[in-house]
């Protein structure tokens, strides 16, 4: 399951559009037509009214601070202590990530802070989005 | 007080506990099974319903001997045993079969013939995509991750998680056959090595070899086996997501909500008749997210619940009294440990017995908050 090197995702063709959009420097979420639920993880599918009729758009990238651990055991790729999150966008949806740019101490990750994407590049193929505080250092 | 129509007649758990270096995850269950046919009094030629987690129904069966009217390979993490319950009181009723055997084993530690955890060995395409890559490495990343959101909300300070732990370890020092039965502290809980942030390790569930299995059957003929019959009188079962970012909320399980209300209505009891509780601790905050998903405690009041000793020993809610996922044993799959000491409380022959105990609850969880399983059961007749 693990190697050396942080895990990278192997996209499907339902997820194509937001690893297109990572890689443009977009986080695109998707958003039904005919209810107008906006959601995430991909779907080619409306997971409140099952309307197939749903649209991509690129999300502001702007989040808070809605849980996290700061893992003090690595996995592949990563230095201790680095901070696993989930975040929740501005426009709903929740997403896994890290915070990054900024001390890995409860002190400094507050709950509810306001944060923004910000992508790392892992090959050619794939760009993660990672989350850092809003207005922070690039 | 409703009844299913359906008994539980035979439980135990594998010969060894702990490091079971000669045998596999199949071996386990097999073990585990022959010990509670015996247990029942029963042959196999007298099982006709088999289930199981992480290995196939089809290998127990076989392997023990038994010709199978009824099969079922549920597998939803920890608390698929307790699906299995509910299910196999279904196909009793259905008079789809008439003696069940359930099995669970797991070579957690030594990791003998391992196929994974829950028998996966890989992501799904989900997980893949949009968890693995932020570093999680296992369900301390990832079952914990709600936490900090919930204590947060209530007020709930790292004490009072650390009491989980300390309680649990007061009833598995009356168990012989827990892992950890030395008393702590909750500094000893709070300067234990820091594992992900807010949890150490006293607060994180063990790792060890073991199995346990079930025998089921019809209410009716439950007296004519050589153990006191427990009868199942409520089941519930429901999952959320299989990713724990994508909880409905981290204030609580939407999953064990359901499951629990289900297990509850069928039974016809309100917390108020439960006796005793045993509720999957693979994390010291699990217990907590059940007792108020269950409405054992009001939204947000669980924690402090524990720390005042209302589940300790001598407390008005017994809870984990085989010392649970954190001090006794946690294989993996743990739910079979939580159903194994109910019906060791309810026969009365529990090391820690209670006093008493006429109605347990056994709660579990599958996956990250993905799953869960409610089994109600009675010692009072029919």
């Amino acid at each position: 399951m693990f190697g050396s090197k942080r895990h990278v995702p192997t996209p499907t063709p339902d997820t194509a559009h937001f690893w297109e959009g990572t890689r443009n420097g977009e986080l695109r979420l998707q958003r039904c037509k005919e209810c107008k639920e906006t959601y995430f993880p991909p779907r080619p599918f409306c997971p409140a009214c099952h309307s197939r009729d749903v649209e991509v758009f690129a999300s502001s990238g702007k989040a808070t601070l809605y849980s996290y651990v700061i893992a003090e055991r690595p996995a592949p790729g990563f230095e201790t202590p680095y901070s696993i999150a989930v975040v929740e966008l501005e426009e709903g949806p929740r997403m896994m990530t890290n915070i990054v740019d900024c001390p890995q101490t409860p002190e400094a990750l507050e709950l509810d802070m306001a944060l923004e994407v910000k992508f790392e590049e892992l090959t050619d193929e794939i760009t993660v989005p990672l989350f850092k505080p809003e207005g922070g250092q690039a | 007080m409703n009844y299913t129509g359906t008994a539980i007649v035979g439980a135990a758990e594998s010969t060894e506990m702990g490091k079971i270096a000669d045998l596999t995850m199949l071996g386990i269950n097999l073990d585990a099974g022959i010990n509670a046919i015996k247990d029942a009094g029963l042959t196999p030629a007298d099982i006709d319903g088999v289930a199981c987690a992480g290995v196939s129904p089809v290998e127990v069966s076989w392997a023990l001997g038994i010709v199978p009217k009824w099969l079922d390979g549920t597998i939803v993490g920890g608390c698929s045993f307790m699906l299995h319950v509910r299910h196999a009181a279904a196909a009793i009723a259905a008079g789809h079969c008439s003696t069940v055997l359930i099995t669970h084993g797991e070579s957690g530690r030594s990791r003998v013939g391992f196929l994974g955890f829950g028998g996966a060995g890989r992501f799904s395409n989900y997980t893949d995509q949009f968890e693995a890559p932020y570093g999680i490495w296992g369900p301390p990343t990832t079952f914990t991750i709600p936490a900090l959101r919930w204590m947060k909300n209530y007020g709930i300070t790292e004490e009072q998680l650390a009491m989980v732990a300390v309680v649990q370890r007061e009833w598995a020092a009356m168990h012989p056959r827990a892992s950890y039965r030395d008393p702590i502290t909750v500094d000893d809980v709070l300067n234990s090595k820091i594992i992900a942030y807010p949890f150490r390790k006293l607060m994180c569930c063990l790792v060890t070899d073991g199995g346990g299995a079930l025998v089921l059957t019809s209410a009716d003929r439950a007296k004519d086996f050589p153990n006191k019959p427990v009868y199942v009188i409520g089941t519930g079962e429901s999952s959320e997501t299989p990713m724990v970012s994508q909880m409905d909320d981290f204030n609580y399980s939407r999953a064990f909500r359901t499951s629990g209300a289900l297990a509850f209505a069928e039974a016809g009891i309100t917390t108020d008749d439960v006796d005793h509780l045993m509720t999957y601790d693979a994390f010291a905050h699990t217990p907590l997210f059940a007792l108020e998903a269950l409405g054992f405690t009001g939204q947000g009041e669980a924690a402090a619940f524990v720390a005042e000793r209302n589940t300790a020993p001598g407390g008005k809610l017994p809870m984990n009294t085989n010392g649970g996922g954190l001090s006794y044993m946690h294989s993996g799959m743990y739910g079979m440990y939580a159903l194994q000491e109910s019906v060791r409380q309810l026969r009365g022959i529990s090391p820690s017995q209670v006093d008493g105990v006429e109605i347990s609850v056994a709660h579990g969880v599958g996956g990250m908050f993905a799953a869960a399983g409610t089994t109600i059961m009675t010692n009072r007749e029919p």
